[in-house]
């Protein structure tokens, strides 16, 4: 039996995180968790989040988590999702700024206003199903069809230095990089937990990830 | 490609249970929220928006357990409205599983609460639910105003300023209803639709008086909606989730198959 952790920082929807990775790893034991030792100890984890940057960062400062995700990070299986994507990178626009995590060089900024597609607004939020180009093969994509839909629902976007780490891209008035990965991380900006059955997919994936960046 | 324009079903739940049935769903317990969700998620459903119609105030804590169920077993947005009056009802929601929350009156009678929850929670996760009626005087341009209390009450609030002002508080989305349409079967207002999604930078919902197909379509294509929400026409069999997404795709709008 595997042990997944859901680190629980006080931000967001921990229970459909966690309900969905119980759906799909009956081998998994999953445990919600705000100490760092059991977070420490889990063989994956995962962080999700939801709120504002600044809010996400003081929680995870203010509970101590900031440094065990950094640790950890890198180390076993680690999955970010929304605002737990977002909180690795180095800063973010949001709340007037915020200093990130920085685990992966990048900056979170907001979409533009009014954000313009072939003449057309498109509306912010970018909340709905779109379509994610997996940019290069990753273990996450297995029995997950290229340009197959996942649910947003966020203001701001990642935009990562390194077009390397990119795994997932999106177009929304501009590409966006959705998915990213290094060595024993992935992260992606759309909700794998509320994607219906390519969420799960990715999240059944996860929980059989060898962690190698490929 | 782009966004799908997503198709809501709409559920009234009254102390726990949904109310009014779902009839064409294969499934052992119409009355039951799992089981609806469920049925409808597999029928391809992009969201299901759960309204509570629970009058008493003692029954309240029954809708977060009914969020907790639904979150547990069915993996699609959710969208959950009906009694919000503070931000702590709406991170009691959120932590049960609920992906946005719906406010409507408690918006009307303290705007500030849109802000302080948008603050908290982030836009994405406030919905502002509008109901909204004409009141166009003969030979006037066509105005609406909000009403609450299922459209019994008139608030005096122009529809349009109203919408542009919950935006500007931080509402995510905008759950549009016009109250002259409602359980009508004629159709949305698109003169209001058009009128509130020219208005507002923030997706918009269109709801109320949806009787075939084709006003699906209407209100994506005259009306600039980002969804659309039916409740009766999927309930009672007439038309599937499927055949709606087929009858927007023929007329190119973009669903998610």
């Amino acid at each position: 039996m595997q042990r997944i952790a859901v680190i629980d920082y006080g931000m967001g929807n921990l229970r459909s995180v966690s309900k969905a990775i119980e759906h799909v790893a009956d081998d998994a034991e999953v445990v919600v968790s705000a100490d760092a030792s059991v977070i420490e100890s889990a063989d994956r984890v995962v962080c999700p989040g939801q709120g504002a940057a600044a809010d996400c960062m003081a929680a995870l400062h203010s509970s101590g988590l900031a440094q065990t995700v950094i640790d950890i990070a890198g180390t076993r299986p680690f999955l970010g999702i929304c605002m737990g994507y977002q909180v690795l990178l180095t800063a973010s626009d949001e709340n007037d700024g915020v200093q990130c995590l920085d685990i992966i060089p990048g900056h979170v900024v907001r979409f533009a206003d009014p954000l313009m597609d072939a003449g057309a607004r498109l509306k912010v939020p970018h909340m709905g199903w779109n379509e994610v180009r997996q940019a290069r093969p990753h273990a996450l994509w297995r029995k997950i069809e290229d340009c197959a839909r996942f649910y947003f629902a966020h203001s701001y976007f990642c935009v990562p230095d390194q077009s390397s780490v990119v795994t997932g891209r999106c177009h929304y008035g501009l590409e966006i990089a959705v998915s990213i990965a290094a060595p024993n991380l992935f992260a992606c900006q759309f909700h794998p937990e509320k994607s219906a059955r390519d969420g799960l997919q990715l999240l059944r994936n996860f929980s059989r990830w060898d962690g190698q960046d490929r | 490609m782009g966004l799908a324009t997503r198709i809501i079903p709409c559920l009234d739940v009254d102390a726990g249970r949904v109310v009014k049935g779902v009839r064409f769903l294969d499934i052992r317990d119409a009355g039951d929220p799992v089981s609806v969700a469920r049925g409808y998620n597999e029928a391809g459903a992009d969201e299901i928006t759960f309204l509570d119609i629970t009058a008493s105030s003692d029954n309240r804590d029954t809708i977060v357990h009914v969020v907790e169920e639904v979150a547990s077993e069915v993996f699609i947005p959710l969208t959950v409205g009906g009694g919000i009056r503070a931000v702590e009802d709406v991170r009691r929601l959120l932590n049960a599983g609920a992906d946005k929350v719906g406010i409507n009156t408690a918006a009307v009678h303290r705007p500030q609460l849109v802000r302080e929850a948008s603050d908290k929670v982030g836009s994405q996760c406030i919905v502002v639910a509008l109901d909204a009626k004409s009141v166009t005087a003969p030979g006037e341009a066509p105005h609406w105003e909000i009403f609450t209390h299922g459209g019994r009450k008139g608030t005096g609030i122009d529809a349009v300023q109203w919408a542009v002002r919950m935006a500007d508080y931080g509402a995510g989305e905008l759950l549009l209803t016009s109250m002259d349409r409602d359980g009508t079967r004629v159709g949305f207002d698109l003169e209001l639709t058009r009128a509130i999604t020219e208005a507002v930078e923030i997706p918009v919902i269109a709801s109320g008086g949806v009787g075939n197909l084709q006003h699906l379509a209407d209100g994506v294509l005259h009306g600039g909606a980002d969804a659309v929400l039916a409740a009766s026409i999927f309930h009672f069999g007439e038309y599937t989730i499927a055949e709606a997404k087929a009858h927007m795709a023929a007329q190119g709008i973009e669903v998610r198959w």
